[in-house]
């Protein structure tokens, strides 16, 4: 690229655009009376998904030192919820470390909602409606994890041995890239390089029932007699756009699984992250039925625009800000 | 020597991989949104000058590998090696082999001055600017009333590359010529 560093890497009608959209997402839950919040950006905790590095920033305040940029505004907003706010979205910028591609920035805008009574079908719904609304698209189909692996790469998520599993993955790394990979990774691999670029390609679809493993913070049940997750993404294009849960509420399962990550993260030579111990005070006190999805905002934008670079749609990616 | 991890690639940097040096040329991170994040690498192994493709965990590193660029002018060729010099001063000279000099060998004129790429201290490789400027030493005589537009010829130049160059030119004349494309440019005035 030969751009000046000072001018901005988004057209003017990328910015109108995402003015644009911006006011459409406010419309659409204006409509539908959800609540628009804020939630810190500089929080005291990160989070202790293996996957997601928080930002840490460098912050001396009354005695307290140290905060992280947020990866989500999940654990406030879940916070509000608890205290009873009732449906609310928010837009924010949120913060991962090392993210820096086509499709990724270090910085980038975020729309969150959580629908209290809603299931994670009632919430898929919700989502096709704003992205169609906006996209002027077919509305999703729905596929779930399983069939997707097995239709796609003939990959068997649930029956496949660690040791197919890791002789398959040898297409892309050789044997001493894996021997520290668990089945999860092996998974994203696939994912990533098989069947994530084939997903929404003829319409748009709704990925559904990851392995209980892969649940993050969703509930999960038996589903064809697997544990899986009540956790859906939507892909257009190869495009992976949001990812939803219906809410894990229960309290004790909460505090596992965040024990559970800080252990994954210690064996893949991660530092353990202390948990937010207001958010699960928060989850303690109970938080409502509910189903909630993060959707990201610039890549909505580059759906819009017909674009498959992400900086044509940030007025300044990280390398120039 | 220093190491890159995944977040510090990018296209030119030069890492070694299975022992040989190689140049980035592509690095393209791929991650599904909660789970494990890869990067798909293309590399220039600068030994073979064959292109690579390799995926790496992210946070994995790769050792830095002592490829530098550096101006040198040709000095003169005993068959064997190509010599060039340093034009920093230091008179410092380097013997490239053939391998090294690779086709750059049909654009070597003395007293040019090349890129000459050194991998642990000793020529890897010679690149020659974008464009040269050579004398014609032979190519068919060239037609009365010929104008500049139709027609083409091949015209062989000093240092033995051979270029199509359109019908008026005439041994004698100095061209200059794009090296990528091995095309010709234009007449070079005579001052």
């Amino acid at each position: 690229m030969t751009l000046p560093v000072w001018r901005p890497t988004a057209e003017q009608t990328a910015l109108k655009g995402r003015a644009r959209q911006l006011a459409y997402v406010r419309g659409f839950f204006a409509d539908r009376d959800v609540l628009e919040v804020e939630t810190p950006v500089l929080g005291r905790h990160g989070v202790t998904d293996l996957n997601l590095d928080s930002i840490s920033a460098d912050v001396s305040v009354q005695g307290q030192s140290g905060g992280w940029l947020q990866t989500s505004p999940e654990y406030h907003m879940k916070r509000l919820l608890a205290a009873g706010s009732g449906p609310i979205f928010q837009v924010s910028k949120v913060f991962r470390d090392g993210e820096r591609g086509s499709r990724h920035n270090p910085e980038f805008s975020m729309l969150e909602w959580y629908r209290p009574g809603f299931d994670d079908q009632a919430l898929m719904n919700e989502v096709a409606d704003l992205v169609c609304g906006w996209l002027d698209c077919d509305r999703p189909k729905q596929l779930t994890y399983r069939d997707a692996l097995i239709t796609l790469a003939q990959v068997d998520p649930f029956e496949i041995s660690d040791e197919a599993l890791k002789q398959r993955c040898e297409e892309w790394l050789d044997p001493a890239q894996l021997a520290d990979m668990g089945r999860d990774g092996c998974l994203d691999l696939i994912m990533s390089f098989v069947v994530e670029p084939n997903l929404g390609r003829a319409c748009p679809e709704f990925l559904t029932a990851y392995p209980a493993s892969q649940a993050a913070l969703a509930r999960t049940s038996e589903h064809n007699g697997e544990r899986t997750a009540h956790r859906f993404e939507l892909y257009i294009d190869g495009l992976e756009l949001c990812n939803g849960y219906w809410e894990l509420t229960d309290f004790c399962e909460q505090r596992r699984r965040f024990e559970v990550d800080n252990h994954l993260r210690e064996q893949a030579g991660k530092p353990a992250m202390a948990k937010d111990e207001a958010f699960l005070a928060a989850i303690e006190a109970g938080l409502p039925d509910c189903a909630g999805v993060a959707l990201g905002l610039d890549r909505l934008l580059m759906l819009k625009l017909g674009t498959r670079d992400i900086a044509e749609v940030l007025s300044f990616p990280f390398e120039r800000a | 020597m220093a190491s890159y991890s995944t977040n510090e690639f990018r296209g030119g940097l030069k890492v070694l991989l299975d022992g040989d040096p190689c140049i980035i040329l592509e690095n393209e991170y791929v991650k599904p949104g909660k789970g494990q994040a890869f990067n798909r690498v293309k590399l220039r192994n600068l030994n073979s000058n064959r292109v690579w493709e390799r995926t790496f965990k992210s946070g994995e590193s790769l050792e830095a590998a002592d490829v530098v660029d550096l101006d040198m002018e040709y000095l003169y060729t005993d068959g064997e090696f190509w010599h060039f010099m340093m034009t920093d001063g230091s008179f410092e000279q380097h013997a490239a082999d053939a391998k090294a000099v690779g086709d750059t060998v049909k654009w070597l004129k003395e007293q040019d001055v090349y890129t000459v790429t050194l991998y642990n201290g000793a020529p890897l490789s010679v690149t020659p600017p974008n464009f040269v400027e050579l004398e014609v030493v032979d190519t068919d005589p060239g037609m009365k009333g010929d104008t500049a537009q139709g027609g083409s010829k091949p015209a062989t130049l000093s240092t033995g590359a051979v270029v199509n160059v359109p019908l008026f030119i005439t041994i004698g004349e100095v061209l200059k010529v794009d090296t990528r494309s091995g095309e010709y440019v234009g007449r070079v005035k005579s001052s």
